[in-house]
């Protein structure tokens, strides 16, 4: 019976993730397009709403291509790795007090141990394809995704000390009381490592060398033709939902809201909050340039990690001297 | 490392400030950006008040098209029933659009200012020989304010018959 249930949490969970990552699709592009003094695509239905279904009705009916040389098998894995890394890791993530999928005790760490196996599917796809621009590509996306996945966990650790627990319902709820108790303000260092650092995870912009068209055309997914890119593509939407979600619950206070906030449940607040960063994330992907690959690694290992580091310091030492004991 | 800062800041608020303004979309095809006033787009072989064309066929757009997209035959003009002022005119007159690449020289070269380049060109077609404008197709026979020119075209009876 708990098995039923179970499954049936999660079909909703994915239906919903894919229709997320469909929302996602159309308000990137026409956000992109507003905020590159032009409309976005406005031909499919009113105001493009159904670019998405159009988008995914196209990549189905493309011929499935595999390369000569590639690894058959590795080759139809890798997509699949990616997409089931991304839509596990949204089994932890609550998104309202108590609702989620998985409530288990360790929250936070599971989500830390899942994204990081989100780096096999990059790593697969590019070796598989057995060609030059995805070998690098998929290069320098590993190596990319592990070193700013560090600046991530100790800026996570920070927020973990601070809230006392590794759940995620009570990091959230370690945040009540208004805009100044979320921990965007006391882990002010912290919240910026992990916004760049999330950037860096989703390989978006200014960290999206590893598939820079003019520069790699396609990256570690060149080879790939029709839904096995889409798998990719919505993969990496998923991605960057889950970092703004988690953002949103670690930094921005979950679904506390104050004043007129109040009054909405909590699951709209949390979503407003999403929204918000997702914005904040198209906004960066329209106006910054591209990091080069070697400044890329140097900001990682040399700037944002003594960042986290100190900031960690610094939270221990709070805590243990100062916080009131719980 | 502020100055870093406080510059992708500057550029994050200019394109906040853009999300803001009108777009300059223009929503091709409901709207249509007007074309220049010496816009090169399709040939059109224009007519005089009187109906006659102004095209005499001496075939010098023919020379002058470095794509060799104009084919002109010109013919002698019947004077009960004539085309054109003077002795002859264009018998046939076919422009290859496919060739053609619309820069112009043809109109330039033509003596009596009869064939101009429209602003049409929104001229794409499923087949090449449907893309291949003859005469009918080119003549603009609606109202012009062209007049026939004065002492210029000498009055053509016929060809005189020389008997040796």
């Amino acid at each position: 019976m708990t098995i039923l249930f179970i499954t049936l949490k999660a079909l909703i969970l994915a239906v919903g993730l894919m229709t997320a990552a469909a929302g996602e699709l159309i308000m990137e592009r026409k956000m992109l397009g507003y905020l590159q003094y032009r409309v976005g695509p406005n031909r499919v239905g009113p105001w493009g709403l159904l670019q998405p279904i159009a988008d995914v009705v196209k990549m189905l009916f493309k011929e499935d291509i595999i390369p000569r040389d590639a690894d058959k098998m590795v080759f139809r894995l890798a997509p699949m790795v990616t997409f089931f890394v991304a839509l596990a890791a949204w089994a932890i993530i609550p998104i309202g007090p108590g609702m989620a999928m998985a409530n288990v005790n360790a929250g936070l760490l599971v989500f830390l141990a899942i994204g990081s196996m989100g780096v096999y599917g990059v790593a697969l796809g590019g070796w598989a394809s057995q060609s030059k621009y995805t070998l690098l590509g998929s290069m320098r996306a590993t190596a990319q995704m592990i070193s700013y996945e560090l600046a991530m966990g100790m800026a996570l650790i920070g927020v973990i000390l601070m809230a006392g627990s590794v759940k995620l319902d009570d990091i959230v709820a370690a945040q009540a009381g208004g805009m100044y108790r979320y921990f965007w303000l006391p882990q002010l260092i912290g919240f910026g490592v992990f916004i760049v650092a999330a950037l860096a995870e989703t390989a978006r912009t200014p960290f999206d060398l590893p598939e820079a068209e003019a520069e790699l055309v396609g990256g570690y997914h060149t080879e790939y033709a029709g839904m096995r890119f889409g798998l990719f593509f919505l993969g990496e939407i998923v991605h960057l939902l889950t970092m703004a979600t988690l953002i949103s619950l670690l930094y921005l206070g979950g679904w506390n809201g104050k004043g007129i906030f109040a009054a909405l449940p909590p699951t709209v607040n949390l979503l407003i909050k999403v929204a918000c960063m997702i914005f904040v994330f198209i906004w960066i992907r329209a106006t910054w340039p591209r990091f080069r690959y070697d400044r890329l690694m140097a900001f990682g290992w040399k700037v944002m990690l003594p960042l986290a580091a100190v900031n960690l310091i610094g939270t221990a030492v709070y805590v243990a001297l100062w916080a009131p004991k719980a | 490392m502020f100055e870093g800062v406080a510059g992708i800041a500057k550029g994050l608020g200019s394109t906040l400030k853009v999300l803001f303004r009108k777009k300059t979309t223009i929503q091709y095809p409901e709207q249509k950006k007007p074309r220049s006033a010496r816009y090169h787009g399709r040939h059109e072989l224009r007519t005089y008040e009187n109906g006659l064309e102004m095209c005499v066929g001496c075939e010098l757009c023919q020379v002058a098209c470095p794509a060799a997209a104009i084919t002109v035959l010109a013919a002698e003009n019947d004077p009960n029933h004539p085309h054109s002022p003077g002795e002859r005119y264009g018998y046939k007159y076919q422009v290859d659009l496919l060739r053609c690449i619309f820069c112009g020289m043809c109109e330039e070269a033509c003596p009596t200012d009869c064939l101009h380049l429209t602003q049409e060109f929104e001229l794409a077609n499923w087949s090449r020989e449907s893309l291949k404008y003859q005469k009918d197709q080119l003549v603009n026979r609606s109202p012009s304010q062209f007049k026939v020119p004065m002492n210029v075209y000498p009055p053509f009876e016929g060809r005189k018959v020389v008997k040796a």
